[in-house]
Parts: C-alpha cells; structure tokens; sequence
C-alpha cells in the first residue's frame, strides 16, 4: 500500500506498528512537496532541516514509548500562523522576511501534540482573496486541472491536501477561505466555531470572523487534528472557555433521525446546475442513511455579502495598520520623512486586493458614514445569526453547497472582483454567525471535485463531524486523487 | 464687554497597576528605552491584548468615590491614526460607552465656597510611547515602555469658570486617585497629566464659545498659566473682530502661550468602532460591592470627621486632608496628645509644612516622623516649655533629629514656673530699673511690655509668660 495516499489515521497506526518511521514518512512527502513546487507553488517556504530535525525526535520519543497519536505525522501550517525562527510571510511583500518570534498557539499546540512541520503554505495575500491569486509568491494552481485556481485564500492549504503533498494543512476562514478552497481541490475543510481555536499568532485579517481550522482527506483525520488544536487560550481574549469534546469517539454516531435543512437561499439560480445535482444526490445518501430533509429559509441571508464586505474591511482597515515599515516588515528605500515612510511602504509593500480592501474599510469607518455602513452592516450581521438560530430551532444541520461551480481558471475573475466575492455566497453565513461548517468532496463535475457543506449550530463541531464521517463512510470521493499525484 | 470664561478639563491618570492594561509588561518608570516592550507592545503580527483585570477594578474605584454610575457593560473601540509611537496604527480606548458615567467632584475655593464639578466619564484606555529626539541626530528613537500603561481619562463637564477653579477641580482629582491608591500622582514623569478645553462667553451668554483645547499640561502651574494666556487670547481676538476656531493647541512652557498644534485640514478622523479582539467588559454587582468594600475614607469624609472630631475649621480640615499621608501623619500626632487637637493642627500646617516645604520633602520622607513631633507639643500642652520656645526646640530638633526633651535638657530651655524664681528676677529688673518703675507707677502703662521683656531677657524666655504677667501686675502695683 502506498503510504502518501494514506490518512492521518492510518499514518498514525503506521507509525505506531513501526512500518515506518516519521523521518521516513518527512522525507516522502518533503520530496512531493519539492517535486511539486513548480508545477502548484503550494508552499511559500519548505523547512527541510527542522522537519527532518523533528522528525528524528518524534523518532527517539516513539523510540522510548513517549509517542502521542500525531508523534511524527508530518504536516504543513498556512503561512498566516506565525512559526518560530521561520519566516511568515502571510503571502505578503510586506512580510517577505519577517520572522517571527513566537509560535502561534495553533502551532505550538501542534507541535506539542508531535506533528512534524513540513514548511508554510501559500495563500491570498493577508488571506484576502478566493482563488489564491494575489499571493506576492505567485499563484497555486489546481491540481485536478493546473490551469484552475485551487480557491483561496488556503489555497496551498488545499493544494497540499489535495495532492497529498501533506496528510493534512492547517488553514483560516474568514469568509470560506477554508471550506471553498476544500471544495475546489476535493478535500475536507473545517472551519470551527469562532472562539473554538485561539487566533493568537494567527496574522489578523478580520478579527471578528477570522477562524483557525483544518485540511485533510477525512472527516476523521480533521477530527483528529481538531482536537489537537482546540480550546481556550488565555491569550486570545476571544477563544471560549468551554471544554472540547471528544471529536473522534462521536464520530459513528448513527444519523438516523437527523433533521437536515436544506437552505432555500443556497439552492439558488447562481447555483450551477450539474453543481446542485452532485449535491442533490449526497442529500440521497443522507435520506438512506435515515436522516429527513426539509427546507428552511434564511430571508437575510441573500444580505450576507454586502455585509461581509463592509465588516471585514473595516477590520482590515484597521488591523493592517500595524505594517507601517517602522518596527517590522518591509520598508521603503531612503524615506524622506514619516509621511513618505508610511506611504512608500505601504504602497510598495502591499499588492492590489489587500490595498482595495483597506481603502474600502477605511471609506466605511469614516466620519459622517459609519452609521450607514459599518453599524448597519453589524444590524444586518445579528439578523443573519438571528435567522441560523431559528433554522436551528427546526433542523439539526444544514446542508447545502459550498460553492456555486467548481474551480474556475486562473486569471478569469480577476479583473473584476465582484464576481470573486461571489464565489463566497454560501460560506460567508456561518463566519457572520459565527457557526462551525465543513466542506467535503461529493462528486464530480467534468472531471473536477463539488463540495458539499455542513453548517451545524455553535461549538457542533461534533455533530458536524460524524455527519460528514458517515457521508465518508458511505461514499469514496474524498479518495479520489488527481492522477499525477496518486 | 465683560467675559465669562468656561473651562473643562480632560485629566489622564495613570493608573499604577503592575503590569500593562493589555499585556504582561512591567509599567515601571524609568527603564532603559524599550526594556519593557514585549511583542504585545510592539504590536507585533498576531498577537492579542487581553485586559488587565486590576485596571478595571481602579477605574471602578474612582467610580465609586465620585458617585458615578458604573456601567454594567462597556466596550473597547479602537482609535485609529498612524504614529511611530503608536505601534498597532490604534488606540484600544473606550468611545461610546466608558465604564464610568456620570459622576461629580466637590471643590471648596479660596473664599470658602463650595462648588460641584460635573464628570461626564471616565474611560480606561492605554497610553501611547514616547518618540526621542535628545541624542539622535537625524533621526527619532521611539521608547515604548510607555506603550499600553493603562489610564484613565477624567472628563469633566465645562463647569469651570476660572483658572483657579480649574486648579481647585485638577487638585482635588489628583487628591482623590492618590487617596485610592490608583495613581502616584507624579506628574514630572507623566503619570497625572491635563488637556483643558477654554472658551469665553459674554456675561450671560446661554451658548457656549468655540472652544480651543490645549494639551501637554502636566503642572498646575502651567494649568493656570496657560488658561490664563488663552483666555487673554481669546477675548482679545474677539475684540478685535475675530472669531475663535476650533483646534488644538499645545502650551509652550518656555514661551508661556499656547499655540497651534495642527490645522483643521490636517485633523484626524479617529474611525472609532468597537475592538473585535476584546469582548465587552462586564462589570458585576458583586465586583462593584467588592471594590466598595475596599473604598478608603475619602477625603471630603476624612476633613468631615476632622472637623468634628478634633474641632478644627473647615479651611484647617481641609488643609490637612490635602492628601492621605499628611492626614495620617496629623492625625498621629493629635492622637498622641490627647486634648490638644487644634495645637497639633497649627504646627502640622505652620511650621512642619513651612520646614518641609524649605527643603522640597514631602511629610513621608519621614524627617520627623508624627511620634517626635507629638514630643514636642507635649512639652508645650504640659507648660515645660512655652510656645516661643517650642520654635527653638523644633528647629534643633529638625537639624539633629533628636528627641524634644532631649533638646530641652541639652540646652535647659525648660520653662520656670516658680513663682518665687519669677518674683525674683521681677524685683531684680525692678530694681535695675527705677526710672521706668516711676513712669509706669505715673501712669506710663505702655511700659509692662518693656518689664516682661526685661525679665524674659533674664531668664532667657523660660519663665511661664501667664505667671510672670500676672505676677509682675502685682509687683509693680507696689
């Protein structure tokens, strides 16, 4: 059997019986990685040495019956968390050679548990962007078809999963970043609930609805990782003081009576039709497996993203502030004064989406248009919560799709970014709400993966993942590789 | 014309907590430049503040002593505009709802009158670094040890109509926040600083002027001399045709004037909203009741009871209540001479305060510490020594740092108080003095003075002065 196509479960087993050793398992995938960089970019930057460093002492800990179940299983972080002595650089110009002093608690909760990091992966720049295009270290691409974007902004994420380049990719959703690239690249995504994993030493995009969470092939494998990174962290003042479950022990849990709404506002005319039958068949499965379908209606959801793009901007606005050339980051050549300083800097250090994007939050903080802007659009973000909550009430998850088509080619939306924010339509909900969701694989369409999301009330992370396990238990699509990478 | 001037003062207090108000960092003055900025501080990608729970319960306590109403929740909001010194390119300060509201200080002016000074919050916010520019040539240095220390920010209403009261109103805070214990008050280093907003009205006036705000005050001194020239600014502008516009000025204590600190085109707009990093801070009952439990006697209520309990005046009460160490140290050394209450009043504020003040101390320094100086005011209330006496007593004592009755004994200033000694010395002076004895026997009353001091010359001012008058009434009776 080959061990690359293996799952986080089944490395770990592998790991335990001794059928390989993790610096064996680091070396494999260090080698697709670097095989791979110049077809998919999926990495910003490879650490080879500390990861084979690593994964010798994962060795000798396993070595001396001190192994954890994630002792020695490789993986790759986003370049958003910040790692220890190696750079991070959150796809950013202005951060090419920032290096970071501290590790995120992400990663250092990770590397507790015994994961070995492989390096950084690619993303949009400051994760502001759906197609992994407007990374300063270029473009990821698809590997079910390079000419595509993989989605973003955890494109590299997704790419690395997707190409088992890694088992498994830490990842951020803010407004889908984890589960529309997931769908786009035919993997597993989970965005928790917000507060569930601290966003400490996690580069902040927008606070209120940046989110840490996982990449893997499995249900399983994402329960798995969950688990490891999960819990209050007195450093995030945001991260809730609620104790985990166990994710994995739920994960069998029979389904049979499980009320499943099906969101009137996701299966709309902007849902590509040959999309919504691959999504229409997994609801099937759903039925066989004794669960009941019934629609429900969101009626402010359809506001979500014009909300999304006041809030995460404005927050944007202000916590990009920080990168002004002075105490860290890039910095323009032979400032005349501050002024010239701050705005070469800048200027220089950021690219076009992230420019695009502080400008509008700015506009909508401003003076005489807050109250239009910003404060409505936090109205129309608690009607949007208010509305999950009721569909609650009725349903215990909701099911719908994760995107409204499969990947679309590199270049083909950039020039007009409107149709780029659409491609978040049905994710940007639950990061308003604050709710966990998932997107996993459910089929194809002309040879490219559909995504399938499960939205479930806050901290349902359980639920949510023994709903997509059962799916995976019945299904093989989150098997399916791309062909030069099986 | 005649002006009416309307002041109201925004105080920063900071507070003295440990730590930071949003990170770990030690808050301690004086550090070598950037020895106490952690990546918190510096703003670094990725972290999180988290509130400091000490600073809220200060700020609740200044809350409480003032009567304000506590909010239950308040929220955090950022404050943004790009400096060096503010390394996040934010402010994390409270905006639209302060975690004290409302609240009022009482004042008590020189001629005894007693005015109410509204407070229209008090918000905790971090304080901002420092750039340097002594020693850099060419370029600036930024020290953020100061960097996210947390304040509070005492906003008064505009109820102030003078300098002075605006002084009366600054000191009376800078009393209470170091009777709470909340902030050292030090004002050379920045802890307890003042932006005064001034307009002027005509007498009678309803509406308000157009007020200028001045920053960067951290004297009373500077207070009273810098409302002063904007006052003079102001109406003298007007008088002269012209209008007052709305700005910021910065007080040049070197020049004694304010002037202008950016142009209104160049204004910031702050683009305040709620911090998403911090969760609106909830404030229970039983954390209010608790930080009540805790108030201290307050001023206005420790001048009440000295007023009543030692019988002292209002003035002297609230001289002695000023702040909580000389109130202690008073009310130490009216303790320990039972009855004499208002004697250890008069040389707690004469000559303590004067000896203090000649040598820049303050009465913590512990110079003479309550015990010594109830020494002494024991000698007097049991007539060992007299009052002029004393004096001479509390100077050596204050150059030597020895006890009263050792003082007394070195130099035998113990006072005489035998009539036959008394008597003694009046018929020696008698004696000496015939010529006057005729004149004051004619008539010439102006000369008992002459023959007190005659006497107290001979015994060297020891003689009990009761006893040598009534005495020496006799004696040159005949």
């Amino acid at each position: 059997m080959t061990i690359h196509t293996q799952s986080v479960s089944q490395l770990s087993e592998g790991l335990r019986r001794k059928a390989f050793s993790s610096l064996e398992l680091t070396k494999l995938f260090l080698e697709r990685i670097e095989a791979s960089q110049s077809v998919l970019n999926a990495l910003i930057t490879i650490t080879r040495e500390q990861a084979l460093e690593s994964a010798r002492a994962a060795d000798r800990k396993r070595a001396a019956g001190d192994a954890a179940p994630l002792t020695g299983v490789p993986i790759v972080h986003k370049d958003i968390f910040c790692t220890e002595a190696v750079r991070t650089t959150c796809g950013s110009r202005m951060l090419e050679n920032f290096v970071s002093p501290y590790d995120a608690t992400v990663v250092a909760r990770l590397k507790a548990a015994g994961t070995v990091m492989l390096g950084k992966a690619n993303m949009d720049e400051f994760a502001m962007g759906s197609s992994n295009e407007t990374s300063w270290f270029g473009a990821v691409r698809n590997p079910w078809n390079t000419d595509l974007v993989p989605g973003g902004s955890s494109g590299g994420s997704a790419v690395t999963v997707a190409a088992r380049l890694a088992p498994a990719a830490t990842a951020t959703d803010t407004g889908g970043s984890i589960r529309q690239p997931a769908a786009l690249c035919g993997v597993t995504g989970v965005k928790p609930t917000y507060g569930r994993v601290s966003r400490y030493g996690m580069i902040a995009f927008a606070s209120s609805l940046d989110q840490g969470g996982i990449i893997a092939a499995t249900a399983q494998d994402a329960a798995l990782l969950l688990q490891a990174m999960a819990g209050f962290d007195p450093n995030d003042s945001t991260s809730v003081d609620l104790p985990v479950p166990d994710y994995a022990s739920g994960l069998d849990a029979p389904l049979a009576g499980l009320k499943i709404g099906l969101l009137k506002e996701f299966f709309d005319k902007g849902l590509d039709p040959q999309n919504e039958r691959r999504i229409r068949e997994a609801l099937a499965v759903y039925e066989k497996l004794g669960a009941t379908l019934r629609e429900v209606s969101l009626p402010n959801l359809p506001l979500s993203v014009a909300a999304y793009y006041v809030v995460a901007p404005a927050e944007c606005s202000s916590n990009l502030a920080r990168f002004d050339g002075v105490r860290f980051g890039y910095r323009c050549e032979n400032p005349k004064d501050l002024t010239d300083l701050y705005k070469r800097s800048r200027g220089e250090g950021f690219g076009a989406e992230v420019k695009r994007r502080i400008m509008t939050g700015t506009y909508v903080l401003s003076a005489g248009y807050y109250d239009a802007y910003y404060l409505k659009a936090q109205k129309v973000r608690q009607l949007i919560a208010a509305d999950f909550v009721r569909a609650f009430n009725e349903v215990d998850v909701l099911i719908g799709p994760t995107t409204p088509t499969p990947a679309f080619p590199i270049g083909a939306k950039t020039s007009d970014p409107i149709t780029m924010y659409l491609n978040d339509i049905y994710t940007i909900g639950a990061n308003l709400a604050g709710l966990p969701a998932m997107s996993i694989p459910c089929g194809f369409v002309e040879g490219l993966p559909v995504g399938l999301q499960i939205v479930a009330p806050q901290f349902g992370e359980q639920r949510m993942l023994n709903v997509a396990h059962l799916f995976q238990r019945e299904t093989d699509w989150h098997t399916k590789i791309p062909e030069a990478y099986k | 014309m005649k002006w009416e001037t309307v002041i109201g003062l925004e105080i920063h207090a900071q507070l003295s907590t440990k730590s930071k108000i949003f990170s770990g960092s030690a808050t301690a003055y004086g550090a070598p430049p950037n020895a106490q900025a952690n990546l918190v501080d510096l703003g670094y990608p990725g972290v999180l503040p988290v509130l400091n729970g000490e600073a809220v319960r200060m700020a609740v306590k200044f809350g409480l002593a003032i009567g304000a109403r506590i909010a239950r929740q308040s929220v955090f909001a950022r404050k943004n505009y790009f400096y060096p010194d503010l390394p996040k390119g934010y402010q994390i300060s409270q905006y639209e709802l302060p975690v004290v509201g409302n609240g009022a200080i009482e004042v008590v002016l020189d001629d005894g009158t007693r005015k109410r000074i509204g407070v229209t919050r008090a918000h905790l916010e971090e304080d901002a670094g420092k750039s340097l520019h002594e020693g850099l040539p060419g370029v600036s240095g930024i020290d953020l040890n100061r960097a996210g220390t947390p304040l509070i920010e005492i906003v008064s209403e505009p109820d102030m109509r003078s300098a002075k009261e605006a002084i009366a109103y600054m000191k009376k805070v800078h009393t209470l926040v170091r009777y709470l214990e909340i902030c050292d008050g030090n004002m050379q280093e920045g802890s307890f600083r003042c932006d005064a907003n001034v307009s002027v009205r005509e007498q009678g006036a309803e509406k308000f002027g157009t007020r200028a705000e001045i920053k960067n005050l951290n004297s009373f001194r500077f207070v009273e001399k810098a409302i002063h020239y904007e006052v003079a600014r102001q109406i003298e502008l007007i008088e002269s045709g012209g209008k007052v516009v709305q700005e910021t000025r910065l007080y040049d204590p070197d020049k004694g004037e304010t002037r202008p600190m950016r142009s209104k085109e160049e204004a910031n707009d702050y683009r305040y909203f709620p911090d998403p990093d911090l969760l609106p801070l909830e404030v229970t009952e039983s954390f209010i009741e608790g930080v009540r439990a805790q108030l201290p006697e307050l001023p206005d209520q420790k001048a009440a009871r000295f007023a009543s309990e030692y019988g002292l005046s209002g003035y002297d009460a609230g001289v002695l209540t000023a702040s909580r160490e000389l109130a202690d140290y008073y009310e130490e050394v009216a303790r320990a001479v039972p009855g004499e209450a208002k004697l250890a009043a008069n040389w707690v504020m004469g000559e303590l305060s004067a000896a203090l003040n000649k040598e820049n101390l303050d009465v913590t320094a512990g110079k003479l510490p309550a015990q010594a100086l109830a020494g002494l005011l024991r000698r007097i209330a049991d007539q060992t020594i007299s009052g002029k006496i004393a004096k001479e007593v509390f100077e050596a004592m204050w150059a030597s740092g020895a006890p009263a009755d050792a003082v007394i004994q070195e130099k035998g200033l113990r006072q005489i108080t035998d009539s036959a000694a008394i008597g003694q010395a009046i018929d020696a002076v008698m004696a000496k003095n015939p010529e006057q004895l005729a004149q004051y026997r004619g008539g010439k009353d102006k000369l008992f003075g002459f023959f007190v001091g005659q006497v107290m010359k001979a015994t060297q001012g020891k003689a009990n002065p009761a006893q040598l008058n009534e005495l020496l009434k006799k004696k040159l009776a005949g």
